[in-house]
């Protein structure tokens, strides 16, 4: 069972990963047109202004 | 703020004030500076519409970007000095986007968007702690035991502490407001559940008992904040619809001082004052014509289409268009005075009424709320007699049937289900400003139309050109392709749509309030009024054409049927829906609109009070009225009504005063939008249903003492779950 003790720090740290990658989507305002977003990928022209 | 930030350096530095005054630098590079533009494009929906829309605007000299956000249906257009709205206005509209100008100042957005953010954050600060500490709870349900089994829940402790502390103070914060102000809504059980069961758990963990319930109290968290952020998205579109729809018009007027014009915002005039209305403008004040002739367009504030005629000492009234001829007018009541804003006074009377609708999820909550509490409170001294006075034993029982009661339903089921229909709604083009409207539509049996501007799209058509020769036809279009009077101008269409050769006249001459009046062949042609031609006048809309001494013809217009109002109506009559038209237009336009649409019960002449009147009726025999309108006179009756829709084309007041405002031209949308409300409505019942369904097995269980944190977390997952699947079964 030794391996909890680096499998439980690792679960934990993952998660941690997950949730700051969350915060900085967020903060970069990610959510604010998904709609757009998604039709703007499929789009054949290129997006030379990009939000940023 | 430059006013107040420079004045005081203005004194204390001379020689500022032998140079250009610093305040002045700073309003005049403010005017010189760069604009950012806020535009709503409500036919913007597809991939392609980014890049006509971005691509067009930029390729526009002046402009520097455009960015197209299709979720909110705005273009926001970072454009140099010297580019105003209305250029963008008109290029969208040339590539077929009908645009309206956003007062960006209104459209800030920051706190909402900050409050959006903060319970995303929560929400998901809250989902990746309940993934963690479920990996760890399998471990426990699946036979760990002694250390390891305390090690793991000591781990969860340390995760669901922070996590319970910082995604549940909404929860808190609202439980903690209800208390003060001596009410228990659904934040309160909320709250009660997820404190005692993590602080249950922590005792249990600290002492190595067998149960922990942090999976479920973290995993309730979650849920309802799922169902908190989308409640608060709906909300949030809802209000920026009803913002964006505040932000449409600034009311301006040009005032005459000493004979030079000024132009300056309504709210700045006063009594005595003098107004030029320009000929296409809005009268923006109550006041009585000084100087001038025209005709007066007075259908949203009456419903008749028919124009009056305009000259000196005539009283007019704010909200009139003034047609043909400039007008001045002295003020005799501005602002807050005039009888549109008295018009307000009504419909405050009005609003008062209609606040009080209780929701299907208030209902809910009020039953629910006391029977959690008394079950809860009940197993807890039930179980302290059973067992001789075991607290922790009963403390124990009394958590796991909070925690099992799982509000869900309440808290998840009725905002997806909101969502989801107002998302289908927004896409059929109609924006649902009140949260509690889709419910109110769901249970309407009665629907009264308003006609000029609502069934009709306000403007006039020509009937009976096919009764005039040729000849007369010819000389009827050369004149009123003369004027701008919107009967002339469309009468002008039409005849050249007829295929008409406009005859040769000379001198010819408006005459404002009158008509039009030319020489053709020698004799003396007029089309104007009906005393001005002297001809008899008819009971409908018309315009009346005197070719030399022969007996003048009456041209007669009608309005033409706005899109879809044919097929809206016969859609709510085949839900056997009682469909209603009252208007203020004379009887004889009324009963023909009502013929042509087969509509057998109708109203013609009616004053604003007169249909709020009629629809307070209807809903005192316990009918429910669905009301559409779109004038200043609609707008009591709108309020007085059940539910109301206005186009997007209507007044501003009449956009306030309504709850869901239809953004296209057509009214096809409306039957299927009564249809989409009626099934939601059900579904929401039915996700109570499915809840209660579960709760009837589940807190037997809990309150005998069997429910383990794996039938805990079991119990609400499903449950959840389901509703939320339910509610997405919405077509």
């Amino acid at each position: 069972m030794d391996i909890l003790a680096v499998l439980i720090p690792v679960s934990l740290l993952l998660g941690m990963g997950g949730l700051l990658a969350f915060w900085w989507t967020l903060k970069r305002g990610q959510y604010d047109d998904p709609e757009g977003d998604g039709q703007r990928i499929l789009r054949g022209d290129y997006d030379d202004k990009p939000k940023g | 703020m430059s006013d107040t930030f420079e004045a005081p350096s203005i004194s204390a530095c001379p020689a500022c004030i032998a140079t250009p005054s610093a305040v002045e630098r700073a309003q005049a590079a403010a005017a010189a500076r760069p604009a950012r533009i806020m535009l709503s494009v409500p036919d913007a929906h597809c991939a392609a519409c980014i890049s006509t829309v971005e691509g067009d605007l930029e390729a526009m000299p002046g402009i520097n970007s455009a960015r197209l956000n299709l979720t909110l249906r705005r273009v926001s257009v970072d454009a140099e000095a010297g580019v105003t709205a209305a250029d963008v206005i008109a290029k969208l509209a040339t590539l077929g986007y009908p645009a309206y100008e956003l007062d960006p100042g209104q459209l800030s957005m920051t706190e909402t968007d900050k409050q959006g953010r903060d319970l995303l954050m929560r929400l998901g600060v809250a989902g990746f702690s309940m993934m963690n500490i479920m990996l760890l709870s399998v471990a426990v349900w699946s036979g760990a035991t002694d250390a390891t089994r305390d090690l793991f829940h000591l781990i969860s402790a340390v995760i669901a502490l922070p996590t319970v502390a910082f995604s549940g103070q909404p929860f808190f914060r609202r439980a903690w407001a209800g208390v003060k102000a001596g009410r228990l809504d659904m934040d309160f059980p909320i709250s009660l559940a997820i404190i005692l069961a993590t602080g249950m758990s922590l005792f249990e963990t600290l002492n190595g008992g067998h149960h922990a319930y942090f999976d479920a109290a973290v995993m309730l968290t979650f849920f309802l904040l799922a169902g908190r952020y989308l409640d608060f998205r709906t909300r949030a579109v809802a209000r920026s619809a009803a913002q964006e729809l505040a932000a449409l018009e600034v009311p301006r007027a040009i005032r005459l001082l000493d004979g030079v014009e000024d132009n300056v915002s309504v709210a700045d005039l006063k009594p005595g004052d003098l107004v030029l209305v320009r000929p296409g403008g809005r009268i923006p004040v109550d006041g009585v014509v000084v100087e001038g002739q025209s005709e007066l367009d007075r259908s949203l504030l009456t419903g008749e289409t028919l124009p009056v005629f305009a000259g000196p000492d005539l009283l007019v009234t704010a909200g009139a268009v003034n047609l043909t001829g400039p007008l001045t007018v002295r003020v005799t009541a501005a602002g807050k005075d005039t009888s549109l804003h008295r018009m307000a006074d009504l419909v405050a009377v009005a609003e008062n009424a209609r606040n009080k609708y209780t929701t299907l999820a208030e209902k809910a909550a009020r039953m629910y709320s006391p029977s959690v509490h008394i079950l809860s409170f009940g197993a807890f001294g039930v179980w302290m007699w059973l067992t001789g006075g075991d607290v922790r034993f009963a403390l124990n029982i009394s958590a796991a049937t909070l925690i099992i009661t799982c509000p869900c339903a309440l808290g998840l089921a009725v905002p997806a289900v909101v969502t989801a229909a107002s998302g289908r709604l927004f896409r059929a083009g109609l924006l649902i400003k009140d949260g509690s409207a889709l419910e109110r539509l769901a249970e309407v049996d009665t629907v009264v139309f308003d006609k000029t501007g609502t069934l009709t799209m306000g403007t006039p058509e020509p009937q009976n050109l096919g009764a005039l020769s040729a000849e007369d036809l010819g000389v009827a279009a050369a004149l009123a392709q003369a004027s701008s009077h919107p009967l002339a101008l469309s009468l002008a269409q039409a005849a050249r749509a007829l295929g008409a050769i406009p005859a040769l006249l000379e001198d010819i001459a408006e005459v404002p309030g009158h008509g039009v009046q030319a020489i053709w062949q020698g004799q003396r042609v007029r089309l104007g009024r009906a005393n001005w031609v002297g001809a008899e006048a008819l009971s409908v809309t018309a315009s009346y054409l005197a070719v030399g001494p022969r007996a003048p013809r009456a041209i007669e217009f009608s309005d033409r049927l706005r899109p879809g109002a044919a097929e809206a109506v016969a859609a709510f009559q085949a839900q056997g829906k009682r469909v209603m038209l009252i208007s203020g237009d004379v009887p004889g336009a009324v009963s023909d609109m009502a013929a042509r649409l087969g509509i057998t019960d109708w109203q013609a002449e009616a004053l604003p009070q007169d249909k709020s009147a009629t629809i307070e009726a209807l809903q005192a025999q316990g009918h429910r009225v669905l009301m559409v309108g779109d004038g200043l006179n609609d707008t009591v009756a709108l309020t007085a009504a059940h539910v109301s829709i206005s186009p997007g084309s209507a007044l501003d007041a009449a956009r306030v005063a309504s709850d869901i405002v239809l953004l296209g031209a057509s009214l096809a949308p409306l039957p299927e939008a009564q249809r989409v409300s009626v099934r939601a409505v059900q579904r929401i019942r039915e996700n109570f249903a499915i809840s209660f369904g579960y709760n009837i097995i589940a807190v037997p269980i809990a309150l005998v003492g069997l429910a383990s944190p794996l039938i805990a977390a079991l119990a609400m997952s499903v449950s959840s779950i389901t509703v939320a699947l339910n509610a997405l079964r919405l077509k």
